[in-house]
């Protein structure tokens, strides 16, 4: 049993604040979401970080509820992925990933990357285009828009990369920082 | 009219519409699964409060959290204000809370209804 204690060490040397691994849905958002709330609240975490936080954990753990699929369910079971929080001294890091289509990767990137070159008021406009021009699918959400407002919330890059599982799948793994003193500045 | 009144829950706002009592108020979080299925009954109470305004119709949004699926039907209830003559939108904001200020002035840059920013 010692893989419990290499956990426990993974989470503390990562600064792991929780971990959620398994089937993504909407009950299990709202459970996620009140745990992360209740630890930042524990430390008395200010407002304005904390509400940060909170919008871009519930657009990230939606997006993965909206796009999870069951991806051959002998090696990943139903919808699943991992979420995580990380507090460090100066940033928290909201982490996913998820299996994904190999074939799907060169979209989702050209997407993100288009996205990380927009500065605050580009993406402020995008965002207003989206909401105003877009028709929003209520199941696979709209043009990014997720990682749109992710990205405005955090106030810094979206980071992520992708990993071969096998032929026909990639892991798709996603880290937003959240500055913990927003008047600092960001990363950009 | 009937009163629509939706207690707030973990992922949906609190809802009052009542036309007798001059209230309009959505306000807390709003993350639904499925946000066009959550605001279908709102847009249909505006459309049919349309054909019988009150002079004013002051619509209050406070809202702590709310997510992008959601921002759209926002918007779609502001479109609907639009056509309503005499209404205008107090949009509350916590005073720590500048993306949420500025989610209020995005929405007021949309639509053309007047907008009053409180403080809570």
């Amino acid at each position: 049993m010692k893989y419990i204690y290499d956990l426990h060490k993974v989470m503390l040397k990562q600064s792991l604040l929780l971990v959620y691994e398994g089937e993504f849905n909407q009950e299990i958002t709202k459970s996620v979401l009140a745990m992360a709330e209740r630890n930042m609240d524990s430390f008395g975490e200010q407002r304005k970080v904390k509400t940060k936080v909170f919008n871009v954990m519930m657009e990230c753990i939606q997006n993965i509820v909206r796009h999870s699929e069951s991806y051959q369910e002998d090696i990943y079971g139903k919808n699943n992925a991992i979420f995580s929080l990380a507090k460090t001294d100066d940033h928290y890091f909201v982490l996913s990933g998820n299996p994904l289509f190999t074939t799907d990767i060169e979209k989702l990137e050209s997407r993100l990357k288009e996205i990380n070159l927009m500065d605050k008021l580009a993406l402020k406009e995008e965002y207003k285009r989206i909401i105003k021009t877009g028709r929003i699918d209520p199941v696979r959400g709209g043009a990014g828009l997720g990682f749109i407002d992710m990205s405005r919330k955090s106030g810094n890059k979206i980071r992520f990369d992708f990993e071969k599982i096998n032929d026909e799948l990639s892991f798709f793994s996603l880290r937003m920082t959240i500055d913990r003193n927003p008047n600092a500045g960001g990363d950009d | 009219m009937d009163v629509i009144n939706l207690e707030p829950t973990e992922d949906t706002p609190k809802v009052i519409l009542d036309k007798d009592r001059q209230v309009f108020e959505i306000s807390g979080r709003s993350l639904p699964e499925d946000a066009a299925e959550f605001y279908q009954p709102i847009l249909d109470w505006l459309d049919e409060y349309e054909n019988q305004v009150n002079p004013d119709t002051k619509f209050m949004f406070k809202l702590e959290y709310f997510n992008t699926a959601s921002s759209k039907l926002i918007l779609d209830i502001l479109s609907k204000l639009e056509e309503i003559e005499g209404a205008s939108v107090i949009w509350y904001f916590h005073e720590d809370d500048e993306d949420m200020e500025e989610a209020g002035e995005e929405f007021s840059d949309l639509v053309d209804i007047p907008f009053d920013f409180k403080t809570y």
